[in-house]
């Protein structure tokens, strides 16, 4: 063995493992530059929003103010009943009935139940009110309770108690999709006048679906016309299309609402041009939404379509003609396949944005053209539905992160954003 | 058969012109409408004008509460701006020094505050600083404006550093330099542009913020998109067009500003 022969390999190898150090040091260090904001974002991002969706399947309520009767509920074998429970049932909810009316936490019970029965929430208010004026335990709370409320009678009163005796429930989800548990423990549509949910998912998809098409048909002329300038002119042109996009949402709503009210801009004109003979009503229903969201969103149909047709050589549309394609079959079977990742592109971010609107159909809209988010913010402040609200939201937020997904994979990573 | 496929040319380039001129008007005039109804001397936001008049100007300045909501708007989008750039920058840069594995997915990840709709955000917010004191707080409102700024600046800096010279590094370094003054006074002037760039557009961003405002905001922190979206919804008046006025002139301000800083780093990356 010589010196040489023992040490070339061992001198390469430790070259490469220093080497192989430096890199990762060098990963490592580039990493602790993108630590700070992976942090800010989990913790004021991820966080709140992963706590909102919690409250679309957790569900204490019931359980925190009568912890006995949700524990009963679950022992009792409830395929030997008729939907209704016997003596050990009622003798754990009796006592806490009382105990919760005291504590004042029965109220929100009540509140919860009703969710998914109506009137049960003063079928629980009563019962608790009256048990508490009892004198002493009776000798059988089912028949007290009974004959305080024989509401307490019915398979659908205690359907609703197991549905919420936690922790966990997919009522809300289910509910979010006009779904419910019935007595049996089956999943059954709930009744016509409660069953809303689809109606307002299908409105949304709808009025996203509309606007991107309108934005597409607009937006494509005017992307292919800019591209087809020289690049000082198509700048200039460019401002045009910029300047909407950084005028702030509201201002926008604003002007929309100002000019398409009876006797805005829009109608003066329709009237002078004597297209109608009175005001149309345009503002305060669903044409007012789509007009103003697609003007809104416009510009992202406009910028990605635009920065991909820049990139499509003229030579391939001029080959194609000189070999004889019609002008139509050259546009057709030339440009828009190699367009094609811009116009899905535009498309999809156009339709993940729409899907989520508030605040355009909440000013400009009336009563039937409001979206899911509206609902959200609606069960959230107004109505204190919690529950519904994050359930909602669940499924708003799935269908952007699966959009988002495909958009992703379309234009790849943070380059092709911009 | 030559002559009538390019008269057929023509008529589909007219029809291009007359739907593009179409389609910007769409863009443009109702957003230039709304500026001339501002000087109005009537008290309807209605054509024609009944004489001109800067009264509604001095509702807006002298009222108190639009003042106040332009005060509210300027500490949210100035700090928020700060600290989107600052943390957006920083995660910029590192995504473009190495490649480390799940690069491509922390980068969608870090995008994702652009994508999610804001109502889901600001109820999520709604529930998740109620421990801790945040609603109806500029603290609140600043760390959430700061969030939704975030990938925007993400966005401009890569874009930014896409165009450039990575053996300026290096050559700064083989020079001597350390690491820290290859930062200042290289990488950092280069960049600039770009990061102020992105502020601006955070800075955007939070001015045009309502959702997250009318969830988590108080009353002490009604900005100036709250106060529109109250006048929208209650009494559109011509205070409205007004404020609406000045928003405009601020983005015009914005998009120039934005404009110039893309020559600018255009330029710098034309010299090397």
């Amino acid at each position: 063995m010589t010196p040489t022969l023992v040490e070339g390999p061992r001198g390469a190898r430790s070259l490469k493992r220093s080497l192989a150090r430096a890199e990762r040091r060098k990963k490592l260090r580039a990493f602790a530059l993108v630590l700070p904001l992976i942090v800010f974002i989990l913790l004021f991002f991820v966080a709140p929003i992963a706590g909102m969706l919690e409250r679309s399947f957790v569900d204490t309520d019931l359980m925190e103010a009568w912890p006995e009767t949700a524990a009963a509920v679950k022992a009792f074998d409830w395929a030997k009943s008729e939907g209704v429970p016997d003596e050990s049932v009622f003798a754990a909810l009796g006592p806490e009935l009382v105990s919760s009316y005291e504590a004042k936490s029965v109220a929100g019970v009540a509140r919860r139940l009703n969710y998914d029965l109506s009137g049960a929430r003063s079928l629980v208010m009563t019962t608790a009110r009256k048990l508490s004026r009892l004198d002493g335990a009776p000798a059988s709370w089912r028949a007290a309770i009974l004959e305080i409320e024989p509401g307490w009678g019915k398979p659908d009163t205690w359907a609703a108690i197991r549905g919420a005796s936690g922790p966990f429930t997919g009522f809300f989800l289910l509910q979010t999709i006009d779904r419910q548990r019935d007595a049996h423990d089956n999943i059954v549509p709930v009744s016509p006048d409660r069953a809303i949910y689809l109606t307002i998912y299908g409105r949304t998809f709808v009025i996203a679906l509309t606007v991107t098409l309108l934005c597409l048909a607009i937006g494509f002329p005017i992307a292919f016309l800019l591209s087809g300038l020289p690049e000082n002119k198509a700048n200039i042109l460019m401002i045009l299309v910029l300047l909407p996009f950084w005028t702030p949402l509201l201002v926008r709503t604003a002007a929309w609402v100002v000019v398409l009210q009876e006797h805005g801009l829009v109608n003066q004109i329709l009237q002078l041009l004597h297209l109608t003979d009175g005001p149309v009503r345009l503002v305060y229903n669903r044409a007012g939404v789509i007009i103003a969201m697609t003007h809104v969103l416009l510009p992202f149909m406009i910028l990605p379509l635009y920065a991909v047709m820049r990139t499509v050589p003229p030579e391939y549309m001029r080959a194609a003609r000189s070999l004889g394609a019609p002008p139509f079959t050259a546009f057709r079977r030339v440009y828009i396949p190699q367009i094609m990742p811009g116009i899905a592109a535009g498309s999809i971010l156009v339709f993940i944005i729409a899907v989520g609107y508030y605040i355009t159909p909440a000013l400009v809209g009336g009563a039937a053209d409001q979206m899911v988010s509206y609902y959200i913010a609606f069960y959230t402040t107004d109505t204190v539905n919690w529950g519904l609200a994050a359930a909602l939201g669940a499924g708003l937020l799935a269908a952007t992160l699966v959009l988002y997904t495909i958009y992703t994979r379309l234009v790849g990573g943070i380059r092709g954003v911009m | 058969m030559s002559g009538a496929v390019t008269t057929t040319e023509k008529a589909w380039r007219v029809v291009l012109y007359v739907v593009s001129i179409a389609g910007f008007v769409f863009l443009v005039a109702p957003i230039l409408a709304i500026v001339p109804l501002s000087f109005n001397g009537g008290q309807f936001l209605t054509y024609p004008l009944r004489g001109l008049s800067l009264r509604w100007y001095e509702d807006f300045f002298f009222s108190g509460t639009w003042m106040f909501s332009i005060r509210n708007s300027l500490i949210i989008g100035v700090a928020a701006a700060f600290l989107a750039s600052f943390l957006g920058a920083l995660a910029a840069i590192g995504l473009w020094l190495a490649e480390f594995p799940g690069k491509r997915f922390i980068g969608a990840f870090l995008l994702a505050p652009m994508i999610v709709p804001i109502v889901i955000y600001s109820v999520g917010l709604y529930f998740y600083f109620a421990p801790w004191n945040l609603t109806a707080s500029f603290a609140g409102l600043i760390l959430a404006h700061a969030v939704l700024g975030t990938p925007f600046v993400v966005i401009t800096v890569s874009a930014t550093l896409s165009g450039f010279d990575r053996t300026l590094i290096r050559a700064g370094l083989g020079l001597g330099a350390s690491p820290i003054r290859v930062a200042r006074s290289i990488v950092f002037p280069l960049i600039a542009p770009g990061v102020i760039f992105g502020g601006l557009f955070a800075f955007s961003v939070s001015l045009e913020e309502v959702i997250t405002v009318l969830l988590i905001g108080g009353p002490n922190q009604r900005t100036l998109p709250r106060e529109m979206f109250s006048g929208i919804r209650e009494n559109i008046s011509p205070t409205i067009a007004a404020a609406a006025t000045i928003m405009i002139a601020l983005a015009i301000l914005l998009l120039v500003s934005a404009e110039l800083l893309r020559r600018r780093s255009m330029r710098l990356q034309a010299k090397r």
